[in-house]
């Protein structure tokens, strides 16, 4: 089912969370929306749902105008971002409420065969008879997911799919849910503040800030072509830099990059960590070490440039490098914007 | 179509449920709970004011009054040292039997009045534990003061405790251990460091206290004699005048009571404002199942 | 010294608690179950399985039942109200909602009784309709059920206003309507605290004299309390069946203890912090 957002907007009090976004996902799609809090992602997805509804725009799914369609005759799946389980009831029961209270009427061997599949699905065969709080937190959300795909629903939307997992229990979920999607070919909105999640995950990646979409685009646009700094930052570490541009190339003092889309004057350009390199013999931005930390598969380096500005990147393991030591830091790649 | 609160209706949202039940709500509420004090009011002045202020000077009723008074002065401050004594004791260490002290502590909540004066009969009466014994010292603690002050610090002995256990409990003992680390003694830490964190609950707890003891009818009637002029304290003097047919001088003695009643629960909002009461108690039901992160 | 004794004052506290529990609380309920026991087996039995004693029982027991389904059905809807709804008067009716708490029971019996008398303000309409409130069991029913309103509303109420949305919404999203919703899935959750109310609500009626018997009539095998007849007993100096009937009511009151416990530790089994 496509889902066509036109011009949507909401505000609580005199809090103004999205103002104007329109959005397509394309039947089958993947798509993150990803934003740091109160940049309206949520507001987004619980309108999707229903459960809150616009102020102003529309919302389609497929040609259908669903803007006014209240949550519980959307079919959408939803999955909480604490899972809002019910706790009084088994993990088979959870899973077959909402065939239970449908409309549509099915027997109880019906029921329990779809709880089993959808179980086996989510691999979570044998706990049906558990309670909520008798299963792990990743448990917990592979019931979530299986109780929202029960009633079928046209499109999936999950808020915070991992917030509250551990680290490893999260990098697996996220593995799982991929397969899920291939596997069901479901549209799904996912809501997340986490960058690494959404890239790793999505289809497209949907950037918000503010309550506007800044950006959007499969993971490789948005990190190899963001529109704005907003962007670049959200996306990842990165080291900031004034630079002066004149007749399209950018000077960084010590080292200049071509910069054939901006106008002459103040830029500022950001490097990610892995955009630079040390070198000791010269060319590049003059700079001193003050201090390096020694990670898994590579060094951060903590530098400061001779004109004071903070520099972080990182080198090799075998490269040695000590506080104290001076040396170049040359730009393999930049981002360039024009100074806020 | 646009929705004035932008939200989809909950659960008994849709307006006719909705509009129905306030109004079943409200008007059994008004019939059943506000008509009582409405009904106080209008007797106790059915027969003038000047009825009323005769009733309200009579000696018996004055000295009722002293008598329910003297009670609460009495009562009310022993049993709020028990209640911090015992949150103290049951929150700020580990010993053995510590639940079961709890328990016991809330058992007056359960126990009828009338059973809570029976019993105290079989201690301190004539038939009772200590009764000859107390003859013959010439001693009087049942049909005077000290019995009824006694049944009514039973039958309010978990209030302040009740309220301070929970709010103790949540507090943890972190703050007293550093005051103690600190070098503070113990009387310190408790008046600068653990009182002022529970001030608020501690007095939700004394005022609830205070208006059951100045209201106690079952237990204090079973022990106080009902003797006239003498042990009567407000509620049994109520009943005498009721029973001598003179309703509305009971509703008379009534209405000081009724306005002690409106008082405490002006004084519950307050303290509920400040936080105490059960806003402060960790609910009953239903927390959340959620991954701890 | 063990960690936990950092905090000086145990021997005071502890002290303090003891010596104010024994004295009030323990011994004369101690007293009291020594006094019935003293009687002896068959004498006991005699006095608690008289013929008027059980019709006390009858009478109690089966107008606190009454009372407490009453309240437990209006004592949720104001629950409901009070927190779902927003009205003009939503915080006095919160207020009031404790009077039958803070005001003494005396003072709420004759009040009642005066109000459902067959003279006054709802006993009159409500003789005309053929119903006589004042002096029977309904009128028990009325007193118990006034007394006990504010448990079932004040266990109710927090959890209510604690309750997760996402569970209805999650119900919602998944096609469940109002009523599967408010069946399935809040009342559910709520149990736990509206069985604690309805248990709190219970006891207290059991044992409640001062409001009921201004209204209830008195008379033996029809409108005599329990706790009534364990006064009435004393009155006449037979001090052996003060003793039994009163034993009897403690017992019921730690057998409703034991109960709730039982039954809250049970609702609570699926709620329980893992």
């Amino acid at each position: 089912m496509k889902i066509s957002l036109k011009n949507v907007a909401k505000t609580f009090q005199t809090f103004r969370a999205v103002r104007g976004v329109s959005l397509e996902i394309e039947s089958g799609e993947l798509v993150a929306l990803l934003g740091p809090s109160g940049s309206g992602k949520t507001t987004i997805l619980r309108m999707v749902a229903g459960l809150e509804y616009a102020d102003e725009g529309q919302i389609f799914f497929g040609d259908e105008d669903a803007t006014d369609i209240p949550v519980r005759e959307r079919g959408v799946g939803f999955v909480f971002q604490h899972y809002a389980l019910f706790p009084h009831m088994t993990v088979g029961e959870n899973v077959a409420f909402g065939m239970k209270v449908s409309k549509k009427k099915r027997s109880k061997a019906d029921i329990e065969a779809r709880v089993g599949e959808l179980l086996r699905l989510v691999k979570l065969d044998g706990l049906q008879d558990r309670f909520p709080n008798q299963i792990s937190g990743g448990q917990r959300q592979r019931v979530a997911l299986a109780r929202a795909l029960a009633v079928d629903p046209k499109v999936l939307l999950l808020d915070e799919p991992f917030g509250a997992l551990d680290a490893n229990v999260r990098r697996e979920l996220r593995r799982w849910l991929r397969e899920i999607h291939s596997e069901l070919g479901i549209t799904t909105l996912f809501v997340t503040h986490d960058q690494e999640e959404a890239l790793d995950l999505a289809d497209r990646v949907v950037i918000l800030d503010e309550g506007r979409i800044v950006q959007e685009g499969t993971p490789a646009q948005v990190t190899r072509q963001p529109k704005s700094a907003f962007v670049v930052r959200f996306l990842g570490d990165t080291n900031r830099l004034s630079a002066s541009v004149a007749n399209g190339m950018a000077d960084l003092g010590g080292a200049s990059i071509a910069a054939p889309a901006l106008a002459d004057g103040k830029a500022d350009a950001y490097l990610r960590p892995n955009d630079l390199t040390w070198s000791t013999t010269g060319g590049g931005i003059p700079a001193s070490v003050e201090g390096v930390l020694d990670r898994t598969g590579s060094r951060r380096v903590i530098a400061v440039t001779d004109r004071g500005d903070p520099l972080e990147f990182d080198v090799a393991p075998e490269v040695a490098v000590k506080a104290g030591d001076r040396g170049f830091v040359q730009i393999a790649r930049a981002q360039l914007f024009a100074a806020e | 179509m646009r929705h004035a609160k932008g939200k989809p209706p909950r659960v008994g949202d849709r307006p006719a449920i909705r509009r129905t039940l306030i109004a079943v709500v409200l008007v059994t509420g008004a019939f059943f709970v506000l008509a009582p004090l409405v009904v106080i009011a209008v007797q106790a002045f059915s027969l003038g004011v000047g009825y009323f202020g005769a009733t309200i000077a009579h000696p018996d009723t004055r000295h009722a009054i002293f008598l329910t008074a003297a009670t609460a002065l009495i009562a009310v401050p022993i049993n709020t040292i028990f209640g911090i004594a015992a949150a103290w004791a049951v929150t700020k260490y580990e010993f053995w039997g510590r639940r079961f002290l709890i328990v016991i502590i809330e058992i007056p909540f359960s126990i009828s009045p009338v059973v809570a004066g029976v019993a105290y009969l079989f201690v301190y009466g004539l038939q009772g534990l200590f009764g000859p014994m107390l003859q013959s010292a010439e001693v009087r603690v049942l049909f005077a003061l000290p019995g009824i002050v006694l049944a009514s610090m039973f039958v309010t002995a978990p209030f302040v405790a009740r309220e301070l256990i929970p709010l103790m409990q949540a507090q943890g003992r972190d703050l007293e251990e550093a005051a103690t680390s600190l070098g503070a003694s113990g009387w310190r830490t408790f008046f600068s460091v653990t009182l002022p964190n529970i001030k608020w609950a501690l007095l939700y707890g004394v005022v609830l206290c205070n208006a059951r003891v100045m209201g106690e009818f079952g237990a204090v009637s079973v022990v106080s004699g009902n003797i006239r002029g003498q042990t009567n304290t407000l509620p049994l003097h109520i009943e005498l005048l009721y029973h001598d047919y003179n309703a509305v001088g009971a509703f008379a003695a009534a209405s000081i009571l009724a306005l002690l009643a409106v008082v405490t629960i002006v004084a519950k909002v307050l303290l509920e404002r400040q936080g105490a009461g059960r806003r402060s108690r960790p609910a009953l039901a239903a927390p959340i199942v959620e991954a701890k992160p | 010294m063990s960690r936990r004794r950092v905090i000086p004052g145990l021997p005071l506290s502890l002290g303090i608690t003891l010596f104010y529990v024994g004295l009030i609380i323990a011994l004369p309920l101690g007293a009291l179950v020594f006094k019935a026991a003293s009687l002896g087996p068959e004498a006991y039995w005699n006095i608690i399985s008289s013929e008027r004693a059980v019709a006390s029982y009858r009478v109690t027991v089966l107008s606190a039942l009454a009372a407490t389904v009453f309240n437990l059905v209006f004592g949720l809807a104001l629950a409901w109200v009070l927190v779902r709804y927003s009205f003009p008067g939503r915080r006095l009716v919160d207020a009031i909602v404790d009077l039958p708490f803070a005001l003494p029971t005396a003072v709420a019996g004759i009040a009642l009784t005066t109000l459902f008398a067959p003279n006054g303000w709802f006993g009159a309409p409500l003789m005309d309709a053929g119903i006589r409130v004042a002096y029977t069991p309904i009128g028990i029913m009325i007193a118990m059920a006034f007394t006990s309103l504010p448990f079932i509303v004040r266990t109710v109420q927090p959890v209510l206003e604690d309750l997760d949305p996402a569970f209805e919404e999650a119900a919602q999203s998944l096609g469940g309507n109002d009523a599967a919703i408010f069946a399935r899935v809040i009342l559910p959750l709520l149990w736990p605290a509206l069985l604690a109310g309805t248990s709190l609500a219970f006891a207290r009626s059991l044992g409640e004299f001062g409001a009921i018997i201004f209204i209830a009539g008195n008379q033996p095998f029809s409108t005599e309390i329990t706790a009534l007849l364990a006064f009435i007993r004393l009155e006449e100096y037979d001090y052996p069946a003060a003793a039994a009937i009163a034993s009897v009511m403690l017992i019921a009151a730690f057998v409703m203890l034991a109960v709730t416990n039982i039954l809250q530790a049970r609702a609570l089994r699926y709620t329980a912090r893992t």
